[in-house]
């Protein structure tokens, strides 16, 4: 059987008079990964910290682990850990001494803090910087410690608020793949996100927010059915195969001045094959093909028929 | 009570981080005192003192009450840097004692702002000063700028909380300057004008330094030891309701 480590029902939250959270409902399943995703502004963050229980909300029911967030706070704050989209780390502080304080706050016994500290350096590759002041630290290894420290309490529930945000390549697959471990061990992970690649890759389940309200529910794949958006890209050396090529390709969009033709598409394998024989069968050759899978604007512009406010990557 | 004894170790461990703050809360203190011994106290009239007593006598009550304000300062920016750095909002987000967060800093202050006291009482002696054998009154000038501290931190606390940044403490800052320069600290308020006589009389830093004073030359205190005690326990616990109200406010 299966329980909801986080339930939420019809969650209200409004900062003077501007509504943040306009009846969202959630249901995230036990040791699974549910991504909240959305642009900036879009109440992602709010979400979070009401969730986390750092702020208040107007209307609704929100319960974590088990304990409803604004009756029992101390009991879900004892089964989440959080770690926000900036970092939370004692600067004044030696890597160690962050992690080593909250195995103290954790009130785990000394040898056991020590081990777990040790334990936590070593699988964030901070062993090396454990003895420097986390003020020196890099951002990636900044966000390495802060969800290091998140981790020494064992939570049962993690708060990832957009983890990835500003990392480079290399950090945002290492923190995927802890990410996969997590879940891998029990763990129930809420993540916001704003980059659609990141949910897919990570999200059993993906929310998409917008302006307060949740505007599409479902796993990655029921996402992306029906979005329109993705495409081939093809181009041609002169205008004779743009023509022939329009001809076989009712549904495409043709471009004359860039001699290019645009198929709607989910770019995948057996879709592209299936494009190519075409080609072939009409003796068509082109010079380019290039492939453009739906991102974000995409699902926003399909889901909410505005673009993303702000830009996004 | 052991999450108090945590933020209390972190607290410590970030003054013996930064010592450039300690020694600017000592510093500054005994800066003063020199120059106020030095450069000032031959011309300043000062009122009757006891036999033997020179300048620096008068002086030591109100450089100690200057120690606990620039004490009382660096917390109000190490509550504020708590705050702007977000390790704030991950201790809210854990099953840990919330008073514990703001009880480490206000302990580890008052702490380091006696032990800063301490070091101000040991230049001023090595430049005159010839304080009370009584340990009775010693104990009572301790106890008296614990309470002191104790009052003055709570309120840095509540203005850390408060300001948006590091800059917003200044005001907090000004005021536990210049109100010792309105009080008995530096000159006798007989020698001032009308109304500045009448503000420092009945402002909270004349009490305590007329207090503190006295315990220190072994002169009676009258009733100023009452009304210090008072003030001090009236701005502790101003300071730590208003401290409490201001962190159980949701954060920005």
């Amino acid at each position: 059987m299966t329980t909801s480590a986080i339930a939420v029902s019809g969650l209200r939250k409004s900062f003077g008079g501007k509504v943040v959270l306009d009846g969202i409902d959630l249901d995230v399943r036990e040791g699974t990964t549910f991504s909240l995703l959305g642009p900036n502004g879009a109440g992602k963050t709010t979400a979070v910290r009401i969730l986390s229980t750092l702020i208040g909300f107007d209307g609704g029911q929100a319960r974590v682990a088990g304990h409803d967030v604004a009756r029992e706070p101390d009991a879900v704050r004892a089964a989440i850990g959080v770690t926000g989209q900036f970092s939370a780390v004692d600067n004044l502080l030696t890597g160690a001494e962050n992690l080593t304080l909250m195995a103290d706050l954790h009130h785990l016994p000394r040898a056991d803090g020590r081990t777990r500290v040790a334990e936590l350096l070593d699988r964030f590759d901070l062993t090396e910087a454990s003895g420097k002041l986390a003020s020196t630290y890099s951002g990636g290894m900044r966000r390495r410690l802060d969800l290091a420290m998140t981790l020494v309490g064992d939570p049962r529930v993690i708060f990832l608020d957009e983890p990835t945000t500003g990392l480079d390549p290399r950090s945002r697959h290492m923190m995927w793949e802890t990410i996969r471990g997590l879940v891998a061990g029990g763990v129930t992970i809420f993540l916001t996100t704003q980059y659609l690649d990141e949910a897919d890759e990570l999200a059993d389940r993906i929310a998409v927010l917008d302006n307060g309200k949740l505007v599409a529910e479902g796993t990655a794949e029921e996402l992306k059915r029906g979005i329109p958006g993705g495409h081939v890209r093809l181009r041609f050396a002169d205008t004779a195969s743009l023509d022939a090529a329009a001809r076989a390709f009712d549904d495409a969009t043709r471009d004359d001045e860039a001699l290019t033709l645009q198929v709607p598409s989910d770019g995948g394998v057996s879709a592209l094959r299936a494009l190519l024989d075409r080609l072939d069968r009409k003796e068509i050759s082109v010079d380019e093909l290039s492939v453009h899978t739906p991102d974000l604007d995409d699902v926003f512009f399909a889901l909410t028929g505005h673009p993303t406010k702000e830009a996004v990557r | 009570m052991t999450d108090a004894v945590t933020m209390l170790r972190r607290n410590v461990k970030h003054t013996l981080r930064n010592p450039g703050a300690v020694i600017m809360t000592i510093g500054l203190p005994v800066l003063l005192l020199l120059l106020f011994v030095g450069v000032f106290g031959g011309a300043l009239n000062v009122g009757p003192m006891p036999p033997g007593g020179g300048y620096v006598d008068y002086l030591v009550a109100g450089i100690l009450l200057m120690t606990v304000g620039y004490g009382s300062t660096t917390t109000a920016m190490a509550v504020n840097r708590d705050m702007t750095e977000g390790v704030i909002n991950r201790f809210r987000t854990m099953a840990i004692s919330r008073a514990s967060v703001l009880t480490g800093h206000v302990v580890g202050s008052t702490i380091r702002t006696l032990i800063s006291a301490g070091l101000v009482i040991g230049v001023a002696m090595l430049l005159g000063f010839r304080p009370t054998g009584d340990p009775a009154r010693w104990l009572a000038v301790i106890g008296l700028l614990a309470l002191l501290a104790l009052a003055l931190t709570w309120l840095a606390v509540a203005v850390g909380l408060l300001a948006k940044t590091a800059e917003g403490t200044s005001p907090f800052v000004l005021v536990v300057q210049v109100l010792p320069f309105l009080s008995s600290a530096f000159v006798s308020p007989d020698t001032m004008s009308p109304a500045v006589r009448w503000f420092a009389a009945h402002e909270p830093f004349t009490p305590v330094t007329d207090g503190l004073r006295g315990l220190l030359l072994d002169t009676p205190i009258e009733d100023s030891g009452v009304i210090a005690v008072a003030w001090c326990v009236g701005l502790a616990l101003a300071g730590y309701l208003w401290a409490r109200a201001l962190f159980r406010r949701d954060p920005n």
